[in-house]
């Protein structure tokens, strides 16, 4: 997800009077501290500081309180059914992501340049319309007699919608990429298909399947809008965390909803930060 | 025999890229594919590596019907222009992978990459990625891992076309060697006629996808069956309607019998050796003779020279051009 | 065999998952022909929602466009201190649930917080009004537009701008004359992924808009306000106008996205 622009490595320093590049690594020129200035106070000002609030209000009135807030019976469940559900809808996301990017890259078959742009729609579906969208087919209506509104399983199914490019999108172009020769000279050594795919080109898509999943992990313990209408939001049921946070939110309790939601940043982080220390790991040998 | 090719036909498309193509090369040989790009020479060893189907025709390796085996049943080993390294594995597991494959016991398959290592010289780099190796390495890297499975021939596609001229010379030598203490049946493919002579016992010359000529380095090069295989094997330049080797020309001040009368248009200096350009009836052409002979004559643009094709020296009769 | 097994379980998942739900609420939306459609769509409360989700998302695409066109030439072109640690918090909205997003503005520019409470006293209303929409919605769409100008800018190098300095031209000549066209369609794709974003947001917005009926209700709580009050047709033709508006939006960036 990153693109990084690594800074580069620190020029030794130039000869007495040679060239302008070497400055010291503090001086900055004024147009570009002006620039940095204004990027960091946008992005303090709408990002920074409001988040940092959040960890603070939730800590405030010390660990006990904010341990309370957590382990609530209707917070406790809602995290734990969170974090759950986003294990499971993570996943099915690597088994089926990785599927579905197989068969669009390796396979042929009229229609697949559209399966390959509808792949992005959950990106750009409104959460609210997703939700309603399953709602219709997967709710009391349903003209399948498959009605899982108000379930876990609703819940589930909203995670899959909204998550379902993650995988396909980073395993994709990795699978693309695959130097196909690798493949014949396996199997000019002997390797039959499928031990090929298993040593071959299994182990070199590892990389990309397992941030594919971090991210849909990220997105689904995030995820708001999608199940608000198909969980019905039943507490002990089927409440996210999100939306646990939303009715303390209404209910005046924002001390609460932000020890919830400290929780959330913090799973998240984690998981964008071993996927960052998982992929850092492969690029040495990469 | 350890590789038969009958009459190998295949197409991409409508484009005919091998046709009625038949050779045979002798085991324990090594063979070079020669020819321009396009001319087929990377098929037809994809087709022996079953890498590629052909259209039509037999391939037979040891004697055995290939043709419609798939490339893990062949036991041919295969070396890519651009080594087609298994990034995710070391250099020991990339050379092992045949083995491991095959299920043979761990010490058998340690001494047996360690031994492939020590051969090609990358004994110090098993625990390396190959992303951690230079082209030369990598390529090394992937004859030992071909040549793990002691397979009945060796392919090599372009083995060297990624790698930059040093390298380039020393690898070749490097290979020449390495086949006279493997003695495994070898074919390359190539499109440096430099890289052919130096290297192969055998030429095959392919063209627009057919067998223009095959033998000895000397045969092709002294004994060219036409004119693209003379022009394509060496420099050439045009005498009197016929085509010959420009260090195969004699020139003289003095008119000669059987000589043609031609004008000194330029002396180049090239080191040892000095390249007389002339115009011969009309016609650019051009001689290298040593730099002793030039000073000899001591040559200058504008002077009239006689030339002829030295004696017992190969000539091609050029149809009308 | 295996490669039909394969396409046949990819084509099933998304045809269940995505194909047929979709198309279902179209169908429901204009199975009973264009009128109703229109009509639910005119409603004095549809219009007003219209307008608001247009305001709010036009000041938040302009807003993220400025910034991210220059922070995007700011960690391409130019090197500083802290740089590292600038490019890894742009991407932090990703990872935060949009609920937290307004829970994290209420705390700060609420009423009752400091900071509202000041902008308050000076008349201005953050929280449940449009600037607190805007601030939702370029919090969550921030990332978008430098992501997409980064890559390209990278690739483009700055031989040209500095070409053109040589020749005399200012750093807002070059700017304007050469490094804008190099970036144009990239800027693009991430004004469009930003504009949809925009449109779309419902967690953030619903957070923050107190979801105050034919005053800060945008179309998707439109959307959630109908369908929870029953009125199933208002609800079905709004969402099947933010269906169409992403899949305008997707084959504009199929057109947009860099090639290779």
């Amino acid at each position: 997800m990153t693109t990084d622009v690594a800074v580069p490595p620190a020029l030794p320093p130039g000869p007495p009077g040679g060239g302008a590049r070497p400055r010291s690594r503090f001086s900055v020129p004024g147009g570009t501290a002006l620039g940095v200035g204004s990027a960091v106070l946008y992005l303090s000002l709408i990002v920074l500081i409001p988040l940092a609030v959040v960890a603070w209000r939730s800590v405030d009135q010390g660990p006990g309180y904010f341990w309370r807030a957590v382990t609530t019976p209707d917070a406790w469940s809602a995290l734990t059914l969170t974090v759950g559900a986003s294990i499971l809808v993570a996943l099915i996301n690597l088994v089926m992501g990785t599927i579905i990017a197989w068969v669009l890259v390796r396979d042929r078959f009229p229609g697949k340049a559209v399966v390959d742009t509808l792949i992005d729609l959950p990106f750009a579906l409104p959460t609210i319309v997703a939700g309603l969208v399953l709602l219709s087919l997967y709710g009391p209506e349903s003209p399948l007699g498959l009605n899982l509104a108000y379930s876990r399983a609703g819940v589930v199914l909203a995670l899959l919608f909204v998550t379902l490019p993650f995988v396909v999108r980073t395993v994709q172009p990795v699978l693309l990429e695959l130097d196909k020769e690798m493949e014949q000279a396996a199997a000019s050594l002997g390797a039959s298909p499928f031990q090929t795919f298993r040593r071959i080109i299994l182990p070199n898509l590892v990389p990309a399947m397992l941030s594919g999943t971090a991210l849909a992990f990220t997105r689904s313990i995030a995820e708001f809008g999608s199940t608000v209408l198909i969980s019905g939001n039943l507490p002990f049921k089927t409440q996210v965390a999100a939306v646990n946070i939303f009715s303390q939110i209404e209910g005046d309790n924002t001390t609460g909803a932000a020890a919830i939601s400290t929780v959330l940043l913090v799973v998240a982080l984690v998981a964008l930060v071993s996927l960052d220390l998982l992929q850092r790991w492969g690029s040495r040998r990469g | 025999m350890a590789i038969e090719v009958r009459d190998v036909n295949k197409s991409f498309g409508t484009t005919p890229v091998l046709r009625d193509v038949s050779i045979d090369v002798e085991s324990g040989s090594l063979t070079a594919l020669l020819g321009p790009s396009g001319g087929g020479k990377s098929t037809l060893l994809r087709v022996i590596a079953g890498l590629e189907q052909p259209d039509t025709g037999t391939v037979r390796i040891s004697g055995v019907d290939a043709t419609r085996l798939a490339p893990q049943r062949r036991n041919v080993g295969f070396v890519f222009q651009h080594y087609a390294a298994f990034k995710h594995l070391t250099v020991f597991r990339n050379v092992a992978f045949g083995l491991e494959i095959r299920k043979r016991p761990k010490d058998e398959i340690r001494k047996r990459v360690m031994e492939l290592l020590e051969l090609v010289h990358l004994e110090q780099m098993a625990d390396r990625y190959p992303s951690q190796l230079s082209g030369g390495q990598r390529q090394r890297m992937a004859l030992a891992r071909a040549l793990a499975v002691e397979p009945e021939v060796l392919l090599l596609d372009e083995p060297f076309g990624a790698l930059d001229a040093q390298v380039r010379k020393e690898l070749r030598t490097w290979l020449r060697r390495l086949h006279d203490e493997v003695h495994v049946t070898t074919v390359f493919v190539t499109h440096d006629q430099e890289e052919a002579i130096e290297v192969a016992d055998t030429i095959v010359v392919l063209a627009d996808g057919e067998v223009e000529q095959v033998g000895s380095p000397a045969e092709v090069y002294d004994n060219p069956a036409n004119p693209f295989v003379m022009r394509f094997l060496g420099p050439v330049t045009e005498i009197g309607g016929s085509l010959v080797r420009p260090h195969d020309i004699e020139i003289s001040t003095e008119p000669v019998e059987g000589g043609t009368s031609a004008t000194v248009s330029r002396v180049v200096r090239l080191g040892f050796e000095v390249r007389v350009e002339l115009q011969v009836e009309g016609r650019d052409a051009w001689v290298q003779v040593t730099r002793g002979f030039a000073d000899q004559l001591a040559l200058t643009s504008g002077d009239v020279v006689s030339v002829r094709p030295a004696p017992g020296a190969r000539s091609l009769v050029l149809a009308t051009v | 065999m295996a490669k039909y097994g394969l396409r046949t379980i990819a084509v099933l998942y998304l045809f269940f998952l995505l194909v047929l739900p979709v198309g279902l609420i179209i169908w429901r939306t204009f199975g009973d022909g264009l009128g109703p459609f229109v009509e639910a769509l005119t409603s004095a409360s549809a219009v007003h929602a219209f307008q608001v989700t247009l305001t709010v998302a036009l000041w938040a695409v302009a807003a993220n466009t400025v910034f991210g066109v220059g922070t995007a030439v700011l960690l391409v072109r130019h090197r500083f201190p802290g740089k590292r640690l600038l490019n890894a918090l742009i991407d932090l909205p990703m990872a935060v649930s949009p609920v937290v997003v307004g829970l994290a503005l209420i705390l700060v520019y609420g009423r009752f917080a400091p900071v509202g409470g000041l902008l308050e006293s000076w008349g201005v209303q953050v929280i449940f009004s449009t600037p607190g929409m805007v601030l939702a919605t370029v919090f969550v769409a921030l990332p978008l537009v430098v992501r997409a100008v980064v890559p390209v800018l990278e690739e483009l190098g700055d031989d040209q701008e500095q070409a053109a300095h040589t020749l005399g031209a200012s750093r807002l000549q070059a700017f304007i004359r050469i490094t804008l066209p190099g970036i144009r369609w990239a800027l693009a794709y991430g004004v469009v992924l930003c504009l949809a974003r925009s449109l779309g947001e419902y967690g953030a917005v619903a957070v923050v808009s107190g979801r105050l009926v034919d005053q800060t209700q945008t179309l998707t709580l439109f959307v959630e306000e109908r369908f929870q009050n029953f009125d199933q047709p208002a609800a079905f033709a709004a969402a099947t106008a933010l269906a169409l508006i992403a899949v305008i939006t997707l084959l504009l960036t199929k057109l947009l996205r860099p090639k290779g």
